[in-house]
């Protein structure tokens, strides 16, 4: 299949490693993977600050950029959201709303393509360390992921998954939320981050980058030593 | 600075900081979690007991004017009063001439939230009516001069010994650490409260189309007591509560009480069928009803929001929200906290200065999968920014949005300013740049990458 790789904005330029892991393993798995480089940002930082007026070019851009796509993968549950769950809301009653519909049943969050468009839970990977997920919200409540990633990491030879307290409790990130709230948003990663640590887990695995990023923000800074790792990433190891 | 925005931040950075008291909010809502999926296991099948109670809520209020009409009709055939407040002065001023006419020394008052709503209390005092709550919750409320931290839970964040205290303080008795004791001592003073009162006030749970009743739950009994024993009853409701038949509860109730408490079913559940009859021995003699609209009908007339009218007020929303975990439920400054609390108060007291609690959240959407009646909840938080953003929009948003839509549709410039954004993120963590500068205060962004995913795309990463 020719599958066409969605990387968000913030992946692109802070956590390459992402993307590229995405396409190692979908590549891997005997698939075509294309980069459209016309695309940039989903919209979503705008779209949840209310500026829907701004985010609707962001969103129409994105449509141009994926038409004619087969499938459109994206290694984040929050970006494939936007435009599976957002999009069609978002340019409803505009000449764009068939085509964001359209775009909406071709995208799909990376795990989610894995296991139930491609059908594959074992893609090869070996990674003997202890891991605990992280649902991401929107993966997990605006598309309905949960088990998805979890078969993925039993799959991985050597890696031990052990489930965490308040594994559906949100990391506090939020987008644009994490720096207008900062102290709410913190008060949240802290509830998260003692819960992960109380697992003993080396990694703390996810498949929203988003999460990551504060997760592993708010580890760093407390010196802690859980890393953060997306669930990309632990799929194209085979060491 | 106290405009109500000001006023959560500042309470709200407080709270949040406020690590014993979040684990013991956490902990007290630990105990919910466990209670309410084992109620939950009990239904055949949770997910289809929610369709049913939100389409009985939405078929009540979707034909919100013939249910009241047919309601208040059977109501005041059953021998009560209906009286019609617009918002919560014409609401305070009935009630205030109800309680005159009745000539009351003493009033006794049952777990009603609309009533906190419309500041009732403040208005009862102001004109010297001295008025007791009832609700063992409620009453702590009323002695420490705050008002509920939980619309079902009001005073879920005060340790016992600060219970004993209190009462210790008002009430002279012997400091005590049993639950037990303290309830009795609560129950001891309250008793002779029904016996003195001329005028009993309680909410409503719901109103019940098809037969003019009442519909109350509790688990203490003080709302029966309320209701039955003063001479006078005055029930205040929002207009919403109206449902059409008695069957519409037989859903209603038992997921009212596994959603909001993790009970099979609360202690009592009472339907109030009007005033004393002359056949019955006791009752009151007169049963007024105020209903109130103040800005529900302005919800019914937003169909992107009507269902936020169908609210039980049963709170699984704020047991599961980790915002309200993390603030408390003061730090709100509102009648309904969590987030029922922050889609409908823009509603009721202004958009412009209640939008920042629509976006006092990361959308996680917690409170959407527990609401029992299938409120889109967190969708309309974004609804709220949505429309705050159109009819007050500032500077600083605008600018900002627009300059980064601007960049982001033209990829060259995006790689561009990526580019520069990682050469000099080192310099930027030193200096106040808005929003990184609050994100670096708690927690570390990663270094910067040489290259890009685009630049690596470019020289044949990812393809094996």
């Amino acid at each position: 299949m020719r599958i066409s790789l969605f990387v968000p904005c913030f992946v692109d330029q802070l956590t390459p490693r992402v993307g590229v892991a995405a396409a190692e393993v979908l590549t891997r798995l005997g698939h075509e993977v294309e980069f459209r480089e016309a695309q940039t940002c989903c919209g979503q930082p705008s779209f949840n600050s209310g500026q829907w007026d701004v985010a609707r070019p962001a969103a129409v851009r994105a449509l141009e950029v994926f038409r004619g796509a087969e499938a459109v993968v994206g290694p984040s549950g929050s970006c494939v959201a936007m435009m599976r769950v957002f999009y069609p809301q978002l340019l409803e009653g505009t000449p764009h709303e068939a085509e964001a519909r359209d775009l909406a049943s071709r995208t799909f969050e990376f795990s989610e393509f894995l296991v139930r468009r491609l059908g594959v839970e074992d893609v090869g990977a070996r990674f003997a360390k202890k891991v605990t997920y992280h649902d991401g919200c929107h993966a997990l409540r605006e598309l309905r992921l949960k088990e998805e990633p979890r078969r993925l990491l039993r799959a991985v030879k050597g890696l031990e998954l052990v489930e965490t307290e308040e594994a559906e409790s949100c990391c506090g990130f939020g987008g644009l939320f994490s720096a207008k709230f900062p102290m709410i948003s913190t008060a949240m990663v802290q509830v998260k981050g003692g819960a992960l640590l109380r697992t003993g887990a080396d990694y703390v695995v996810s498949s929203d980058p988003s999460c990551l990023l504060q997760i592993g923000g708010w580890l760093s800074r407390e010196g802690k030593p859980v890393l953060p790792l997306h669930i990309a990433e632990v799929l194209a190891r085979r060491d | 600075m106290s405009d109500p925005k000001s006023i959560f931040l500042k309470d709200a950075a407080v709270t949040s900081a406020d690590a014993p008291q979040r684990a013991f909010i956490r902990k007290a809502l630990g105990g919910y979690y466990v209670n309410r999926d084992l109620q939950k296991a009990r239904y055949r099948d949770w997910e289809r007991a929610r369709d049913a109670a939100a389409m009985a809520k939405w078929s009540a209020v979707n034909d919100l004017a013939a249910n009241l009409e047919k309601f208040t009709a059977n109501f005041e055939r059953n021998g009560g009063k209906v009286h019609w407040a617009r918002d919560a002065a014409e609401a305070r001023e009935i009630i205030l001439r109800l309680v005159r006419q009745a000539g009351a020394k003493s009033i006794v008052k049952s777990k009603c939230m609309t009533s906190e709503e419309i500041h009732l209390n403040d208005a009862l005092e102001a004109e010297g009516f001295g008025v007791v709550e009832s609700d063992l919750g409620e009453f702590i409320q009323q002695l420490r001069k705050e008002p509920p931290y939980h619309f079902v839970f009001p005073c879920m964040h005060v340790k016992r010994e600060a219970i004993s205290e209190l009462f210790t303080q008002h009430l002279g008795t012997p400091p005590t650490d049993s639950p037990e004791e303290l309830t009795m001592i609560a129950r001891r003073h309250l008793r002779q409260m029904y016996v003195d009162a001329d005028v009993g006030i309680t909410g409503a749970n719901f109103l019940v189309a098809e037969t003019g009743q009442i519909s109350i739950t509790e688990n203490e009994g003080n709302a029966r007591l309320t209701a039955a024993l003063p001479r006078v009853h005055i029930a205040l409701s929002g207009i919403e509560k109206v449902v059409a038949s008695l069957d519409d509860l037989s859903v209603l109730l038992p997921m009212l009480a596994t959603a909001g408490a993790g009970q099979p079913m609360t202690c009592y559940n009472t339907f109030y069928s009007g005033p004393k009859r002359r056949d019955e021995p006791d009752g009151p003699e007169e049963f007024h009803l105020v209903l109130l609209d103040n800005s529900r009908t302005r919800i019914l007339a937003d169909p992107e929001q009507r269902d936020s009218l169908h609210c039980i007020r049963c709170g699984a929303c704020l047991n599961v929200c980790p915002i309200f975990k993390n603030i408390g439920g003061l730090a709100y400054g509102t009648t309904y906290q969590g987030p029922i609390g922050s889609v409908i108060t823009p509603h009721l007291r202004g958009l412009k200065q209640w939008n920042h609690l629509s976006g006092a959240s990361s959308l996680c959407g917690a409170c959407t999968d527990a609401c029992p009646v299938r409120i889109d909840l967190h969708h309309h938080l974004l609804h709220n920014r949505r429309n705050a953003a159109k009819e007050n929009p500032t500077w600083f948003d605008r600018i900002f949005h627009r300059s980064f839509l601007f960049v982001t549709s033209r990829p060259a410039l995006f790689s561009l300013g990526g580019k520069a954004f990682r050469a000099f993120l080192p310099l930027l963590k030193k200096l106040p740049v808005p929003y990184m500068s609050a994100w670096l205060k708690t927690r570390d962004l990663p270094e910067a990458p040489a290259v890009s995913f685009r630049d690596q795309w470019k020289k044949g990463a990812g393809r094996g």
